[in-house]
């Protein structure tokens, strides 16, 4: 009776420990989800974070330069369908635009036979953290203090102690202006991933999705428009397409790859497989962006995740925010460019 | 296998470092248990199990038999759910490199949240009808000794001088 009962108690035990029911400090995607939340508050049906979006559709038209990288049936030479999302960081889907919010672009590239890819970039050159705990515990450290309406100067400054790569980082960040809208900024892909071609061989990759509109710099919050910056974009597509080179960024051995808070040398080789083009803007609706997980790790046969450990929690912590918003009510989002003036 | 993705799955739900390479192996063994269900139960049909053992009172053979069934409707079910559920999501069901399965469900937020729910309630529901049956398996292996196990299994775990043929 005591060797039966060790036998079940040994597998319904294995299964909690694997569960994480036996490990509460465990950091999990579901808590990860939990500090969205009480950092910006619970807004059913919206995003955990990257919350006030609109949707954009267009086609990337791929020049055939990537196939020698990548056998991702995207590369082959002509036209293939984009659903895209652009976003503001923060859980805060009503909050005001402004020039301190990091810029987000989500993309879908949908080729007809299969081999969709899907990709979260953002208008910085590298995170400011490199693991998924750094993440949160910054997370946790830039939650705005009710009596003060800013970040607890104490907790900021024991995060940055603590995490020296943060503060390179924000150096590396700074370093670079930013642009004056969602049309003219340079979206990066961050993270390292591996491209395969057709021959087997695998180069160690980032991308970027760099504008053809002109840079101009950053302005001032416009206190006129809280939605001043999507309006801007929801203005410039009314006036015709926008378009975006899209750079591939070529590693040398010895590139770091599991450390998104670094840059790689200014003289690897760029190769630009292709334009992007945007011609329609929606605001968020069911069946459009909007119900669309941009999970950075959905990729196609020739395209996999480098060893980079924020990759697998990303997938991770936008699959727990999609489960969660999937099943709430949902109310119209922010961003309405039907009511943009024309 | 079927032990091993509920393993697989409460432990890819809770993981942040594992995730991605556990959801890429959960998909294709979902399929492949699909495909193996469905297999095993046109055999069962085909070559009937052996009759209960004599040592088993009715009440215990209609809750051996149920259990039989419901972990047989469950494993079948699971694997549609993930299919269905990941549907209804619009993400790609990908088997492995270039191989995909298409959608069977239109894309809906609402469908995909309550498929989602439904995964794990079966899951658990799975997980406790095994850990009974698997009990009762023991009851009469370790307890009994009545060689319940080789109704079970396709070798002979106890000699003929125990349990006759």
């Amino acid at each position: 009776m005591a060797i039966l009962g060790a036998l079940v108690l040994c597998v319904v035990g294995s299964f909690a420990y694997v569960g994480g029911w036996l490990s509460p400090g465990l950091l999990t995607p579901g808590r990860f989800a939990d500090g969205f939340q009480e950092v910006f508050g619970v807004h059913p049906g919206f995003r955990r974070n990257h919350a006030k979006g609109v949707c954009v559709g267009g086609y990337f038209e791929s020049n055939g330069q990537g196939a020698r990288l990548s056998k991702a049936s995207v590369f082959e030479p002509g036209r293939v369908a984009v659903t895209g999302r652009f976003s503001l960081a923060g859980g805060q889907p009503f909050a005001a635009d402004g020039p301190a919010a990091v810029r987000g672009f989500g993309l879908r590239f949908e080729p007809r036979h299969g081999g969709q890819w899907r990709t979260a970039m953002v208008d910085i050159p590298v995170f400011a953290v490199g693991t998924p705990e750094g993440f949160y515990d910054q997370l946790l450290a830039s939650k705005i203090d009710p009596a003060t309406g800013k970040p607890d100067p104490a907790k900021m400054t024991a995060f940055l102690a603590a995490h020296p790569e943060t503060v390179r980082a924000i150096t590396i960040i700074k370093a670079k202006p930013f642009s004056s809208g969602f049309a003219n900024a340079t979206f990066n892909g961050l993270n390292v991933f591996r491209f395969t071609n057709a021959a087997g061989d695998t180069t160690p990759v980032r991308w970027s999705m760099v504008p053809v509109d002109a840079f101009a710099p950053e302005g001032p919050a416009d206190a006129q428009d809280k939605n001043y910056l999507f309006d801007a974009l929801i203005a410039r597509l009314r006036r015709g397409p926008v378009q975006w080179h899209m750079i591939i960024t070529i590693g040398q051995p010895g590139d770091p790859t599991d450390d998104a808070t670094l840059l790689w040398p200014d003289t690897r080789e760029h190769l630009d497989v292709g334009t992007l083009t945007l011609d329609s803007v929606a605001a968020e609706a069911p069946g459009n962006c909007r119900d669309i997980n941009f999970d950075p790790l959905v990729l196609p046969d020739g395209i996999a995740p480098s060893d980079d450990p924020l990759l697998s929690a990303r997938s991770a912590v936008y699959s727990q925010s999609f489960t969660r918003r999937a099943g709430e009510t949902k109310e119209p989002s922010a961003v309405t460019p039907a009511e943009v003036g024309q | 296998m079927v032990l091993t993705m509920l393993f697989i799955g409460v432990a890819m739900v809770a993981s942040l470092a594992d995730y991605h390479l556990l959801v890429s192996i959960h998909r294709p063994l979902g399929i492949a248990i699909l495909i193996l269900v469905i297999i095993r139960y046109v055999n069962r049909k085909l070559n009937p199990p052996p009759e209960f053992i004599a040592t088993m009172p009715p009440e215990e053979r209609v809750a051996a038999h149920y259990s039989e069934l419901l972990m047989y409707a469950m494993m079948f079910a699971m694997p549609l759910i993930g299919w269905g559920m990941l549907s209804a999501a619009r993400y790609p069901i990908v088997l492995f490199g270039p191989i995909h399965l298409p959608p069977i469900l239109p894309h809906s937020l609402m469908l995909y949240a309550v498929l989602r729910k439904t995964h794990t309630i079966v899951a658990y529901l799975f997980f406790a009808t095994f850990i009974a049956h698997f009990s009762g398996v023991l009851f009469h292996t370790l307890i009994m000794r009545d060689g319940l196990i080789d109704r079970m299994v396709p070798w002979r775990v106890r000699g003929p001088e125990i349990n006759p043929p």
